[in-house]
Parts: C-alpha cells; sequence; structure tokens
C-alpha cells in the first residue's frame, strides 16, 4: 500500500530531525575541535616564549613576589584551619579503636599526598588565577597588549611568560608550606590540647612517611596543578573580550575551569601515584 | 601626494618621497562585513598627513594595516618600498622597531611609573646603560612638558598628560614613522592645542613622517600637510590639501567640515519604514 501524504509528511520531519541534530553535534565537536586546537597553540606559543623570559629572570622573581607572595596569608592561615579541623575529626574517629597515636601520621598523609596540593591549589586559583585573568584582560581591554606589539616587544615573552613560570615555581613551595602549617595546626590540637604523646605524634608520622611516594608525590601533583591554574588564568585573560563583561566572564571561567580541572587531574594522578600499595 | 601615487602606479616603482603606500587595499574582520573597501593612500616622507572620518570608518583599521597586524585581504601595503607581510613575523619585528604609534587613550603600562613607560621601549631594544636611559627618557619626557611629572604613576595623571606620556613613549626609539590614533580624542581646548603643537613641532624637528587619525577637522586642518577623508563606506571620498579641501563643494566633504547634522551621510541609520515600524498609516 503506497504511503498517505501524512505518514509522508512525519517522514521527511523525521529526516529533518535527523538532518539537524547530525548538523548540532557536527558544529558542536567542530566547535570543541576548534577550542582545542586554540588552547594547544596558546600553549605551545607560550612553552617557546619561556627561554625568553628566562634570561630576564628579574621579571619572574617579580611575578613570583605578586602571585606567590601576596598568596601566603590565605594559604598559611586555610592551612593552619584545615590542621586543625583534621586533627579533631582525626582524633575522634581513631580514639574509639586505640589508635589515637597514630594521628600525626595520618594527619600528615592526608595533607602532602591530597589536601595540600588540593586545596592550595584551589585557593591558587580563586586568590592569584583571578588576579591573573583580570590583570591580562585589563591590560588587553586598556590595549596595552597592543602596544606592546606594536613596539616589536612580543607580549607572551615580556607578560605571559614570567607569570606561567612564577605560577609553576609558586605552587609547590606555597603546597609544601600549606602541608607544613597544617601539621604544626595537627599538633597543637592533638598534643597540647588535647593530650595526645608528643613522642609518638612525631615518631610515627616520621617512620610512616616515605619522602619520595609521599612528599615527593604530592610536591609532583602541586606542580602539575600550577600548570593548569596559571595555564588556565593566562588563557582566560588573553582571550577575554576587551569589555568590563569580557574580564568578569574571564574571571568566572578561571575558577570554574582550573577548578575542575585540579580535582579532575587530581584523581588521574592519584591512581598513577598511588595505584599500587 | 595624489601625482606622486600616479607615478608610482605608472612606473611600478615605489616613489621614493612615498614613506607608506596603501594600493587598492581591501579589508574586513569577517567575510559578513567590509570594513575598507578599495583605498588607495599615499604617506610622504617627511610630511604629516591626516585621515580623516566618521567613527567607524576604518581608520584605526589603517594604521594597524600599515603596522602588520593584519593582512589585508586584497591589494598592497608598502613601508619604505617593502610590501608589509602580516605573516613574517621577523620582518613585523624590523618594521615596528622603525615606527611608534599613538593609541587612542595612550596604552600606557598601568603597573608602571611615567619615566618606567618612557624608558620600556629602550630598555627592551637597546642595550645603553642606566645613566643614557635616564638622559633620553628625561629630553624625551621634556620634549612633551613633562620632564617633573617623571616619578609619578600612571593613575597620577590626567588623561591629557597620559596622551603626552605615550607620545614621549612612541618617540623613545626616534622612529621614522610616528602614527598617531585619534590623539585629540577626550581632550580639553587646551590639552588639545598643546598635543596638536607637539605632534607639528616633533615632525618638524625630528624629520618623521606622521599619519595622524582622527575626527577633529579643526585641529587637523591646523597642523597637517595633506588629508584623506574617509566615508562610513570604507572609500576615500576625498583628498587635498587642508585648503583644497576646506574649499571643496563635494556635498558629503562639505558635511564633514562643516558638522552638520544631515547630508550625503544620513542622520538615520537604515531602517524599515516608519508606518511599517508603528503600524500606522499605508
Amino acid at each position: 500500500m503506497a504511503p498517505g501524504p501524512a505518514r509522508e509528511r512525519r517522514g521527511e520531519d523525521g529526516a529533518g530531525a535527523m538532518t539537524g541534530l547530525l548538523d548540532g553535534l557536527g558544529r558542536r565537536a567542530l566547535e570543541i575541535l576548534r577550542v582545542l586546537g586554540h588552547h594547544a597553540t596558546f600553549l605551545v606559543d607560550l612553552l617557546r616564549a619561556c627561554p625568553v623570559a628566562l634570561r630576564r629572570p628579574y621579571l619572574v622573581i617579580a611575578q613570583i613576589h605578586a602571585i606567590g607572595n601576596l598568596s601566603l596569608v590565605i594559604i598559611l592561615a586555610s592551612g593552619l584551619a584545615v590542621g586543625f579541623v583534621l586533627a579533631l575529626q582525626m582524633y575522634y574517629a581513631l580514639v574509639t579503636y586505640g589508635a589515637a597515636e597514630s594521628l600525626g601520621l595520618i594527619v600528615n598523609l592526608s595533607l602532602t599526598r591530597e589536601l595540600g596540593p588540593v586545596v592550595t591549589a584551589l585557593l591558587f586559583a580563586g586568590r592569584a588565577g583571578t588576579s591573573l585573568t583580570a590583570e591580562i584582560g585589563l591590560m588587553k581591554a586598556g590595549e596595552q597588549l597592543a602596544a606592546m606589539d606594536m613596539m616589536a616587544v612580543d607580549p607572551r615573552s615580556r607578560v605571559l611568560a614570567p607569570r606561567f613560570l612564577a605560577g609553576l615555581v609558586s605552587m609547590p613551595i606555597l603546597a609544601v608550606l600549606f602541608s607544613s602549617i597544617g601539621i604544626l595546626g595537627a599538633y597543637v590540637v592533638a598534643v597540647l590540647l588535647i593530650g595526645v604523646d608528643a613522642g609518638n605524634f612525631w615518631s610515627i608520622m616520621q617512620s610512616g612517611v616515605d619522602v619520595r611516594r609521599d612528599i615527593g608525590n604530592g610536591v609532583i601533583k602541586s606542580i602539575v596543578f600550577g600548570f593548569i591554574c596559571t595555564f588556565v588564568a593566562l588563557y582566560q585573560g588573553y582571550e577575554a573580550k576587551a569589555t568590563p563583561e569580557g574580564v568578569a566572564h574571564g574571571t568566572t571561567r578561571t575558577v570554574v575551569i582550573a577548578s575542575l580541572g585540579v580535582l579532575m587531574m587530581d584523581f588521574v594522578l592519584t591512581a598513577l601515584m598511588f595505584s599500587t600499595p | 601626494m595624489s601625482d606622486l601615487r600616479t607615478i608610482a602606479e605608472t612606473t611600478g616603482h615605489p616613489h621614493r618621497d612615498l614613506l607608506v603606500e596603501i594600493d587598492h587595499v581591501v579589508f574586513g574582520y569577517d567575510a559578513s562585513r567590509t570594513i575598507l573597501n578599495d583605498v588607495s593612500l599615499a604617506f610622504g616622507r617627511g610630511k604629516v598627513t591626516a585621515i580623516l572620518g566618521g567613527s567607524g570608518c576604518g581608520k584605526t583599521t589603517l594604521l594597524r594595516l600599515i603596522g602588520g597586524v593584519y593582512a589585508p585581504n586584497q591589494g598592497t601595503i608598502r613601508v619604505d618600498g617593502k610590501v608589509v607581510d602580516a605573516n613574517d613575523p621577523e620582518q613585523l619585528f624590523a618594521l615596528r622597531r622603525r615606527l611608534g604609534m599613538l593609541f587612542q587613550f595612550g596604552a600606557l603600562f598601568t603597573d608602571l611609573s611615567v619615566y618606567e613607560n618612557v624608558a620600556f621601549p629602550l630598555r627592551e631594544h637597546t642595550d645603553l646603560d642606566e645613566t643614557m636611559i635616564r638622559d633620553i627618557v628625561l629630553m624625551k619626557l621634556n620634549a612633551v612638558g613633562l620632564r617633573g611629572a617623571a616619578g609619578l604613576d600612571i593613575s597620577e595623571i590626567s588623561g591629557g598628560m597620559a596622551r603626552r606620556v605615550a607620545l614621549a613613549r612612541a618617540i623613545a626609539l626616534d622612529p621614522e614613522l610616528i602614527m598617531y590614533d585619534e590623539p585629540f580624542a577626550g581632550l580639553d581646548p587646551i590639552s588639545m592645542a598643546i598635543a596638536a603643537n607637539l605632534i607639528r613641532i616633533l615632525n618638524d624637528t625630528t624629520g618623521a613622517t606622521a599619519i595622524l587619525v582622527s575626527h577633529d577637522v579643526a585641529a587637523c586642518f591646523k597642523i597637517c600637510d595633506y588629508a584623506y577623508l574617509m566615508s562610513s563606506r570604507g572609500k576615500v571620498v576625498a583628498e587635498g590639501t587642508p585648503k583644497q579641501l576646506a574649499e571643496s563643494e563635494d556635498p558629503e566633504v562639505r558635511q564633514f567640515i562643516r558638522g552638520e547634522a544631515d547630508g550625503p551621510v544620513r542622520f538615520h541609520y537604515p531602517a524599515r519604514p516608519l508606518a511599517e515600524d508603528f503600524g500606522v498609516g499605508a
């Protein structure tokens, strides 16, 4: 039996919808590829600019001061607070099993393996990352980057690369400081306030922590997180629309993308680093 | 200037009296909108040449094309006889070393002081010692009347002063070509007169070639040797000396020079008929 006009119309509608869906998917895929390609090109340009920036270390040092040193207060205050809370929570859990002396070890492993690098990176994205994005975005809006370009000065070497290198150097140092102050905070709560034996607190920690596996991997994590946070912040600033709204969107995207990137990469790195006992 | 360009076009060789030649250039930031529509301009060596036109007619874009920020879709741009290739970083680097540009709002580096802004190109491109850099910076600041402001931060100076600091920075390396993008925009009458005088004096004393982009007819006519008038369609509608343009009988030239609200350049943006939008009549 020949199909009626209604069925034909439904068939045409279905084909049209399918074509539209495929068209949309194709456009989306192309857009994703374009964005990825743009990120890759930006990264290659940034890495190429790093040797030039290294020839003028004073630029990198100034940025380490701007984004590293000035993040110290928030990092140290947060580290101390996390240390306090971690010690309390761990004590309540461990004392049930008579293992309160292991508190130092648990706190140390939690901080050096996970909390130190991850929380530092999240704070870094919020404090230094947004500052970097806003600074670069406003430089772009004020035509400062264009002016540099017209003066035959590559803004990637002069502006971006020193900040990128400073981020890579600052993050592991900040993460180590975060973990250290966190351990001191745990010591204050566990030993000075609760009364856990100080000798046990330190000696079990010393025997249970492996410098290469625990602290070394924590430092590697923080370098990777430093790369993610700084790269995202610089990219969002450099590619921000040169308007107040563009800069505002850029700073928001920096926090969102850098935080999600850090959390996802933390899972991957943890699986790679600590999968064997 | 048009005679020189005719000679250059006829012979096929760049004329030695022309520093910059824009030859039948077509350009658009995207395919949907053409900003410059087959424009040809020539800029005489050692002259102050103005490009006049309303907002959005492509004047600033022309400066960016000369600086190699963008490549034209069609046509060529020559600086000192060499075709500007926006895809050749080495050539662009060499070209930009020879030119200075004054941006519309100065584009000063806000994290540096007045002194450091002017010293910036010297530190980036020369190996001069600190004493020499100090002397050059103070000389340049003195030329724009701001030697006393050397120690100030950018946040401490007015818009007019910022434009003068930017001018000092643009001439720090004694460029052959100086491009001014709207140097009079947003300035009070005194600052505007100072800026206009500075442009003329700098040109007379250094012999540099100046390209001046502006919509301020009076200020430009006072100091320029030659001027082009561009239309909103991205075309050159008139050219000549200030006197020739002032005496022009062309309706579009007259409307622009006299600042008339309506004329060949319409007051209303193209729109549907009034009756259609308000649902009346017909």
